[in-house]
């Protein structure tokens, strides 16, 4: 396997294509400090970056915690380190042959991963997502790496398609026990929904088999809605965290204004919290936030039950 | 004046030499050649792909071409197929029709991917264009039965209708009916998509037996086993036939029904749906199987050996799409049952389960490239690879056209040596000259890219995840990958310094996607100052951009090349980074 040629990065005109130099000094790795970046125009001024390394360097430290969701069977794979800024230097963060840039199960097992991440802009992995944990993480190959007890599931992957998880959902893949497993391995999977809120102008859609419990469904959909109520709450855009907007959001949704319900199975409307979880998602097929005037004359299942 | 009688050609000959120009690049390449050809070459020209739909403006397309006949547009970038593009992004079809409505009377082709189609777009089509032949809406959504019965309705030269993958809001299975009885010229129907209540089976049955050119039928899951034999009865020319469920108890009546009408559509070449299908129903098809060049098995829970011995039937075969049920051993069968094979799909049955549930690795694949010479296109979803697979894969097959591998757990090492795939990844850079499509995955590091940069010269579109250590990894491919037009990344450490040495590179390409990378907000403003002819757009849920600090990595970022300037239809966790929102707020 040759090594990589070690390039400078020369900035760059729209009329030129990049000139790469080679520099023999560095024998292994991309040192940061050493590439230096301008994107200059033609009679411009780029703008200087005394401390680029830094932020660069601490940006990715931070980043890296925050992105590397995905646990890793790989060996060595104890290597979680991801402070902020300091800690090992590039080498340990971007060594070739470990993959442990990640929070792994560690650090999201039941908590936010706020913790984690020390810069001032306290970010929730949005692309990390947990998943109810139903078996124990193993790794399949062996290695005597120890996995953790929840393995978080990472939007995007793998690569399949709504239409095809949703429709593999409601047949169980093959298991010689048969009925143990299958239950578990049921639970996996996903379950798109469609969300409406009453006059925000498009759907969006969750994954209920992410959610452990009507609260987790509902700061979800809380945090996904917000946008649009803000203008109600009177305040511009969500802060990073929990803040007045969140709190005046809930007093919205569990208040008067707005009532969460939701479309099962028999295509009837129900609101939103009197079943158990499970059965909640098992039959539900969308879900609307609704303005609570709208809402009287909605059956709850409790009418229901003598009817069925 | 005399110059130009003297050399020049009359209009209409030019004009008749240009309608044997078909492609694309070519016509572009005509038009370029001198004034009058460009005007002459715009006139004629009736045929449009736009691969982003926010890279032009549909008024600027009607004023270059002003007799389209057939339109294709794209829409969202492709990782909105994982969920990863947020509803309300964008990609709405509503202004392309508006405009076009007026501008192209005579429109005969539109095809639609990745697109938000509304109702009331879709009454406006079956109002506007009347010559309409081919609707195709490839994974578009926004739309509801109450659309397609306008279509049904309105588009009395309908020939093909094609709902692939889209997210159709039932409301009525009814509009099937709205198809006049008059109607009879339907050539392709996928219906495929659509839920439970959307297909009136009578209404479908009526459809097909008085449309005599009928040769593609795709059904949707809900349309039950014992009623297919009917409808095939009705339409023995089919080319293309997919299933419903393809599950029931077994009866003779029902059997023997259903095995005699496969037997008589002698044309039938490619199968699919076969949805929760049982082995009890398989052997109906046995008939067909010997002339089958495509057969669509992904939604099919079946096993091995019922699986095996069915593929082991498709001499035929040159396109098979399967789940991973068939393991390595029904892989093996398949590389020496069907030698025409050229291209493969192997889907995870239980992409979420822990353990492996099937016995599908990497021989399986190699058995398909070694058995197989015209393998060209691949997609294969497995949990474990080495390096010396893919370089035997890779040396097998030198005419690779797209290979995408995707190894469950994405950063997993070739389970070997426990090294990265770098070395194998390599390999297939380097035999597959003429490699236009690689989706990696796996555990790899700057390495792969530089090979990728050095050998992948015709590659035009890579998706890359949780790979790579560096900017060089990134800074590799867009000052090596020529081609390239697509790229895509999700959750790799690349950053500002790759990106803005190659910003001009931009320019290039149709799109760069970014998202779970570390791209700063500083470089985004930067990019959108210096690059007018990009479109920024930064995606963030949790806020405005400017919140934050410059450092901070942004969430998603999509990158575009356009001359339609930054787009106004931009939900409100889309942030351009023009001109003005850099200056703003600097």
């Amino acid at each position: 396997m040759s090594k990589p040629i070690e390039h400078d990065y020369i900035g760059l005109s729209e009329q030129q294509l990049p000139s790469m130099e080679k520099s023999s000094d560095k024998k292994d790795g991309l040192h940061l400090k050493d590439t230096e970046l301008r994107l200059g125009l033609p009679g411009s001024e780029s703008p200087e970056r005394e401390d680029h390394d830094q932020n660069v360097l601490s940006l990715k430290s931070f980043v890296s915690g925050a992105k590397r969701g995905f646990s890793d069977a790989l060996d060595g794979g104890g290597n979680w380190v991801f402070s902020g800024g300091s800690g090992g230097g590039t080498e340990g963060l971007f060594s070739p042959r470990r993959g442990g840039k990640n929070n792994g199960g560690k650090d999201l097992s039941g908590s936010d991963s706020g913790s984690v991440l020390k810069d001032g802009a306290a970010r929730k992995p949005s692309v990390v997502q947990e998943k109810k944990p139903q078996v124990a993480a193993t790794s399949s190959h062996g290695n005597g790496n120890i996995a953790p007890a929840s393995k978080a599931q990472v939007v995007g992957w793998p690569p399949i398609r709504s239409f095809r998880k949703n429709t593999m959902a409601s047949h169980p893949p093959k298991n010689d026990d048969g009925d143990g497993n299958a239950e578990a391995k049921l639970g996996s999977g996903c379950l798109y929904v469609k969300v409406s809120m009453d006059g925000a102008p498009y759907l969006r859609k969750v994954d209920l088999k992410i959610y452990g419990s009507y609260k987790e469904l509902s700061s979800a959909l809380e945090k996904m809605f917000s946008c649009f109520t803000i203008g109600q709450c009177g305040s511009h855009g969500v802060s990073g965290g929990d803040g007045l907007s969140e709190s005046r959001l809930i007093d919205l949704l569990h208040g008067s204004e707005y009532v969460l319900t939701y479309e099962d199975k028999d295509g009837d409307w129900m609101l939103v919290g009197d079943v158990p979880w499970e059965m909640f998602t098992d039959s539900c097929k969308r879900l609307r936030i609704m303005k609570s005037t709208e809402a009287i004359g909605l059956v709850t299942r409790k009418c229901l039950l003598p009817n069925k | 004046m005399q110059k130009k009688t003297a050399y020049s050609f009359p209009d209409e000959i030019l004009e008749h030499v240009f309608s044997f120009i078909q492609s694309v690049k070519d016509r572009n390449a005509a038009s370029l050649v001198c004034k009058s050809w460009y005007e002459i070459e715009r006139w004629c020209r009736r045929k449009i792909f736009v691969g982003n739909c926010y890279a032009v403006s549909p008024t600027m397309v009607i004023r270059r071409f002003p007799d389209i006949r057939s339109i294709e547009l794209k829409g969202k970038p492709h990782f909105a197929d994982f969920n990863l593009v947020p509803d309300g992004w964008g990609g709405y079809v509503l202004p392309w029709i508006s405009k076009m409505a007026g501008a192209y009377p005579w429109l005969e082709e539109i095809r639609l991917k990745r697109m938000v189609v509304t109702d009331e777009s879709l009454e406006l089509v079956a109002k506007s264009f009347t010559n309409l032949q081919v609707l195709v809406l490839f994974s578009c959504e926004g739309f509801s039965t109450d659309g397609l019965a306008a279509i049904a309705a309105g588009c009395k030269n309908l020939r093909e209708l094609d709902l692939r993958d889209s997210e159709v809001d039932d409301l009525s299975g009814h509009w099937l009916n709205h198809f006049p009885d008059t109607y009879t010229s339907l050539v392709s129907l996928n219906i495929s998509c659509l839920g439970s209540d959307d297909v009136s089976f009578s209404a479908l049955e009526r459809l097909v037996g008085r449309c005599p050119n009928l040769r593609r039928l795709l059904l949707n899951r809900e349309v039950p086993l014992d009623k297919i034999a009917n409808l095939l009865s009705r339409a023995p020319q089919l080319i293309e036939f997919g299933t419903g469920t393809y599950a029931a108890e077994l009866r003779s009546d029902v059997y023997s029904n259903l095995a005699e009408a496969f037997c008589n559509c002698k044309e039938l070449k490619s199968l699919s749906g076969f949805w929760d299908a049982v082995p009890a129903y398989l052997p109906v098809i046995y008939s067909v199987c010997s002339r089958l060049t495509s057969l669509n098995l992904s939604y099919a829970p079946i096993q091995n050996p019922d699986l095996t011995k069915l593929v082991s039937q498709c001499p035929s075969l040159q396109r098979m799409l399967v789940l991973d049920y068939i393991e390595d051993s029904g892989l093996e069968v398949l590389a020496s049952s069907c030698k025409d094979l050229q291209e493969l799909r192997v889907f995870p049955s239980d992409p979420f389960g822990e353990e492996p549930n099937v016995s599908l690795t990497e021989k399986g694949l190699v058995a398909v490239s070694s058995g197989c010479p015209k393998l060209q296109s691949v997609l294969y979803f497995c949990r474990q690879m080495s390096n010396a697979a893919l370089v035997t894969i890779a040396q097998n097959c030198p005419n690779f056209t797209r290979f995408r591998l995707c190894l469950l757990d994405p950063k997993i090492a070739d389970y070997r040596t426990l090294q990265s795939l770098d070395v194998g990844f390599g390999a297939i850079v380097e035999h597959c000259k003429d490699l236009r499509r690689l989706s990696l995955s796996g555990l790899l590091t700057d390495c792969v890219f530089e090979y990728i940069g050095m050998h992948a010269k015709k590659l035009e579109m890579l998706s890359v995840a949780f790979a790579g250590e560096s900017d060089l990894a990134l800074h590799h491919v867009l000052s090596g990958c020529e081609s390239l037009r697509k790229l895509e990344i999700m959750n790799c450490p690349f950053g500002d310094k790759a990106l803005l040495a190659n910003a001009a590179k931009l320019e290039t390409m149709r799109s760069l996607w970014m998202s779970s990378c570390s791209v700063s907000l500083g470089a985004c403003k930067m990019l959108g100052q210096k690059m007018p002819r990009l479109n920024i757009e930064v995606m963030d849920e949790k806020g405005p951009p400017d919140s934050r600090a410059e450092s901070d990595p942004v969430d998603k970022l999509y990158i575009y090349r356009s001359v339609a300037g930054p787009r106004f239809d931009m939900p409100p966790f889309v942030w351009t980074m023009d001109e003005d929102f850099a200056s703003e707020l600097s």
